[in-house]
């Protein structure tokens, strides 16, 4: 479904991204892990278009994507809950979440609310307050959620876990691990490696700028390698 | 009594043209959180294509229309070349970048027109209607609806509408904006050609009654932002309200103090607001949580 070939980027003068191979197959929950500043959120910013790579490949269904600008990519099945939340502050719950279908204006958009708001029935109480006024985890829902309103074949998410409680990190992780079972399929970056790892279908390892391992989660789970760096097991 | 109604109807036909000015400010805001000085500009040109085009021969409507369109297309070139290139730059240089917009636009009506002031007919004739004691010309009749249609049409917009929601999207967040498939250059451009064609609509409408040259803009500028600021900045109720509002304070100053008193009525409510209450009457207190 998406496939990336020597993915470089950089910001200035400075590659962050030093040709990134991966690949991510239908209905699939991958993984890509790494520590702070490993390039994990610069590789998916250049997913959804918001950040230009200077070389190498995406494709996506089968279409070349590089050239494709940011605003066009959800049109192609691609959707991305970006890291820091992105939500609109000054917009109320429910109106950051119709825009998150801004391109649909059919009946299924009702339908998708009230999915959201089974999903995460906090939004639905909070659903005429100003989305800014959220708390963290709160924000973060509405994110994910606003983000599958798009009616995304391949969702992006960047780090959802961050700065929450671990309450509610888990019930993050359930929610991305219940997106199988709409056929969604998911690239999930993690610094959260093991939380990451537990719900995943495969894995990567990422450290400055380059993929160093990659495999079935569970066997990367047993790594020792993993273990030692990431699980400071 | 006689004399008070008269200062209200003065007051709310030049606050209908400050609400109209306003208005236009409210759309580029909420697009992009700029205040557009160039504002008074897209009224002088309303005002002045129209002249120029009745003087050539076309009936008033065509005149006009041509007047809107052209405008809006110059707010569309001003978005376009000098808005956009400068993308990412803090929101107060390009503010500054509007004022010197408008004085392009002024200095090259002055080139392109004249330095003359020049009228229109009236739509509806000049005969005085009575009302309340008081009279009342039809041309202000036109400008207070005119206002009031452009309000209306405006809050349906921001409130009923998906694309209205985008641009107030675009404004909070560009980069989310984009992820949910918004196209940001365009509602830039939609921004941009809607207060212009506001701002020339307005100026269609009062020249009839206050005449039109190519220097009127830095003051409509002024008075409308007063307006905007008075009311809140963004919110079309608001730009109506304090549109209307700074209309009357002036005209019963000018009815009841001294006209010489008139023009610093705007500085005192710019002042006043900045000072008591900065997000004006019904703007919204920005929540964020980090
Ligand atoms: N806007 C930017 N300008 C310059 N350098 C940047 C910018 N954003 C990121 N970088 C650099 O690029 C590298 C990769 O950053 P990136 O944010 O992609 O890492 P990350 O893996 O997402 O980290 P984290 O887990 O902290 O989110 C880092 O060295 C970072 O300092
Ligand atoms: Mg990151």
């Amino acid at each position: 479904m998406l496939s990336v070939e020597g993915l470089r980027s950089a910001y200035g003068h400075i590659e962050v991204l030093h040709g990134i191979d991966l690949n991510v197959s239908s209905k699939e929950i991958v993984t890509v892990v790494g520590a702070n500043g490993a390039g994990k959120t610069t590789l998916l910013k250049c997913l959804s278009g918001t950040q230009p790579s200077t070389g190498g490949d995406i494709r996506f269904r089968g279409d070349a994507l590089t050239s494709v600008p940011a605003f066009k990519r959800l049109k192609r099945g691609l959707s991305q809950s970006p890291e820091g939340r992105q939500i609109f502050t000054n917009l109320s719950v429910e109106e950051n979440l119709r825009l998150g279908a801004f391109l649909f204006t059919d009946e299924r958009v009702d339908k998708d609310m009230e999915d959201a708001f089974q999903m995460f029935p906090i939004l639905k109480e909070k659903r005429n307050l100003a989305a800014g006024g959220l708390s963290g985890g709160q924000q973060q829902m509405l994110a994910i959620a606003r983000a599958l309103m798009g009616r995304p074949h391949c969702l992006l998410l960047d780090e959802p876990s961050m700065g929450l409680a671990p309450l509610l990190v888990a019930q993050i992780f359930d929610v991305v691990k219940s997106l199988r079972e709409r056929e969604v399929t998911v690239l999930l970056v993690e610094q959260n490696a093991f939380g990451a790892l537990k719900i995943a279908d495969r894995g990567y390892v990422m450290e400055t700028g380059r993929i160093t391992l990659a495999g079935a989660a569970a066997e990367l789970i047993a790594d020792p390698r993993v273990r030692e760096a990431y699980l400071g097991i | 009594m006689d004399a008070l109604m008269q200062f209200i109807y003065s007051g709310l036909t030049v606050g209908a043209v400050y609400a109209l000015v306003a208005l236009g400010f409210t759309i580029i805001y909420n697009a992009s959180d700029v205040v557009n000085f160039a504002q008074g500009e897209f009224v002088m040109l309303g005002g002045m294509i129209t002249v120029f085009a009745f003087d050539a021969g076309l009936p008033l409507p065509l005149a006009a229309l041509t007047a809107i369109v052209a405008t809006a297309a110059i707010g569309v070139a001003l978005n376009k070349f000098a808005i956009e290139p400068a993308r990412g730059a803090p929101v107060v240089s390009l503010i500054i970048i509007t004022i010197g917009a408008s004085i392009l636009i002024r200095g090259a009506s002055q080139v392109i027109f004249d330095k003359q002031l020049h009228r229109l007919p009236a739509f509806s004739g000049d005969d005085p209607i009575h009302l309340l004691g008081a009279t009342l010309l039809p041309q202000s009749l036109w400008v207070i609806c005119g206002a009031f249609a452009i309000f209306i049409g405006l809050w349906l917009f921001f409130t009923r509408t998906l694309l209205g929601k985008a641009v107030l999207a675009t404004a909070n967040n560009r980069l989310a904006a984009q992820l949910v498939g918004i196209n940001t250059g365009f509602v830039m451009t939609l921004s941009f050609a809607l207060s212009a064609a506001i701002g020339a609509l307005a100026g269609v409408l009062v020249t009839p009654i206050t005449l039109v040259s190519y220097d009127v803009g830095v003051g409509l500028a002024l008075k409308g932002f007063a307006a905007a600021m008075l009311g809140g900045m963004g919110n079309p109720k608001g730009a109506l309200v304090g549109g209307l509002l700074l209309g009357l304070f002036e005209a019963l100053t000018a009815g009841y103090i001294s006209s010489q008193y008139k023009e610093a009525v705007a500085f005192v409510v710019i002042l006043a607001v900045l000072f008591v209450m900065p997000q004006g009457l019904f703007g919204e207190k920005k929540t964020e949580r980090v």
